[in-house]
């Protein structure tokens, strides 16, 4: 990993963070450093904890009863685990999108002005709602039934209704888990452009199965794989054209070149 | 939404990339021609500076290439148009080379005194550069129509070629003396006649983008590369 940037760079970091559940090791020593309004992917195959990764930088993992973290994960100079940190405000302030698109099921207005508002908004909605709507480049589609249920959206319209309503609370930082892994080629693509739209003003983390999606949309990429005790451990760290034009471990080789297991 | 748009944007920068070689190689061209007529050594080394880099911006854009390959894949008409950027820089790479040849003959011959058939060889280097300017912008516009019809004029160079070829023969028969020397300028000749040459390769890449088709765009004869007729 290139060490050059100084910290006004980082927008989120782990150190030596490992994560149990029960007794189980599930991922060990990850020291990842995410930069600012930079998008970053994190790639590697099933099981190597990179959606545990991603979900701990949230605390989504505080859900899980057995989970348990070891080290740290620094958000402006605070470790968000220390035991003054309220989650709530920790999500807040980082979003994110899951897997498959979950709307509420409520008008497509409701969706956005519900976690707005339970974040104690108090502007114009409307405007809110708006503005949101255009970030996540559906606006045009949805500006005239905007209450109609969400649910009758297309999966693709769905996610970017997801991405508006994290945005709506105005986060700095929005995790991504397989945004696009349940659309199609199209609607997959409009997710990368809109997250590259998105990037001067947020820092984007993104983990996908899809490594040519890492390849096409990420700044940096992150390279995980399992260790012999079937912890996923962090294989290599770098710029993304570097990551898959001449990477510096032969497994990472290995694996963006298909020859992986 | 345009989907793309990266691609799109980078596809677009490396076009502007290769018409700035493609300056870079007319100039040095001129400055090379430049250095002969007025016999100036300071000139020449000048047209090894510009080779430098010349070479530094085709790797450039070569590294360019190979980075949108592996993170964007592009297909189709993307793939062909950056398959085909990957061969004409290396073909404008080439034609930097034998500017940098036609200045390290104006080194060689130093004040050394011979008759030059200047205006052949300028006529050569000016329809030449015309071809490469008119061939790249058929490049990036993608006009593969005004790409075939540029192959056309290689036969004036090439006519060119066997006048100057015929010249320096009678000098070197006239002078036998002076061989050596008339050799190095047989080589300013080749090389301006293989420029043209080249061009006619980036016509084709032209062609191959915008059809898919590989095909040979010649309107010569002779498909015998280092021997142009000699009537």
């Amino acid at each position: 990993m290139d060490e050059n940037n100084g910290n006004q760079d980082i927008a989120i970091e782990s150190r030596d963070l490992n994560i149990y559940y029960g007794s189980f090791r599930a991922v060990k020593n990850i020291n990842l450093k995410i930069r600012k309004n930079k998008i970053t992917a994190i790639i590697g195959p099933s099981g190597c904890g990179k959606s545990t990764v991603l979900r701990s930088f949230n605390r989504m993992n505080d859900f899980i009863p057995a989970c348990r973290i070891e080290g740290e994960i620094l958000f402006q100079d605070q470790n968000i685990y220390a035991p003054e940190v309220d989650p709530v405000q920790v999500r807040r302030r980082i979003g994110m999108v899951f897997q498959r698109p979950n709307p509420f099921p409520k008008s497509i207005y409701d969706n956005i002005a519900w976690g707005a508002r339970a974040n104690g908004f108090q502007g114009n909605m409307d405007e809110l709602v708006e503005s949101t709507l255009r970030a996540a480049a559906l606006w045009d589609e949805v500006k005239d039934i905007l209450k109609q249920n969400a649910l009758s959206l297309s999966g693709g319209q769905q996610q970017r209704l997801c991405l508006a309503r994290a945005l709506a609370i105005q986060p700095e930082v929005i995790l991504m888990d397989e945004p696009a892994s349940a659309l199609d080629p199209i609607a997959t693509l409009k997710i990368e452009d809109l997250m590259r739209e998105l990037a001067p003003h947020y820092t984007i983390l993104i983990v996908t199965h899809n490594m040519q999606q890492a390849a096409r949309a990420s700044d940096y990429t992150a390279f995980f794989t399992m260790d012999d005790d079937r912890a996923g451990m962090m294989v290599e760290y770098g710029p993304t054209e570097e990551i898959f034009t001449r990477p510096r471990d032969r497994r990472t080789e290995d694996y963006i070149t298909g020859r992986f297991g | 939404m345009a989907s793309r748009d990266r691609l799109t944007q980078q596809v677009s920068h490396l076009q502007d990339e290769i018409l700035l070689l493609g300056q870079m190689v007319e100039q040095a061209t001129q400055k090379a021609m430049d250095s002969l007529r007025t016999r100036d050594t300071r000139l020449a080394r000048e047209v090894y500076e510009h080779d430098l880099q010349i070479n530094e911006k085709r790797f450039a854009i070569e590294n360019a290439i190979l980075i949108l390959f592996a993170t964007q894949q592009p297909m189709a008409r993307d793939l062909r148009q950056l398959a085909a950027m990957l061969e004409v820089s290396t073909e404008l790479e080439r034609m930097g080379d034998y500017a940098k040849g036609i200045a390290k003959v104006t080194l060689r011959l130093g004040t050394f005194d011979i008759p030059i058939p200047m205006q052949e060889l300028d006529d050569m280097a000016r329809l030449s550069m015309t071809m490469l300017q008119k061939s790249l912008q058929a490049f990036v516009d993608g006009d593969h129509r005004l790409a075939m019809t540029i192959p056309q004029q290689d036969n004036e160079v090439d006519q060119l070629y066997n006048q100057v070829h015929h010249k320096l023969i009678e000098t070197m028969i006239a002078n036998p003396e002076t061989i050596d020397q008339v050799n190095l300028l047989m080589w300013v000749a080749h090389n301006l006649e293989r420029a043209a040459d080249r061009v006619t390769n980036i016509c084709e890449r032209t062609v191959f983008i915008a059809t898919g088709e590989m095909m040979e765009v010649d309107y010569t004869d002779d498909e015998s590369e280092d021997f142009p007729d000699e009537e």
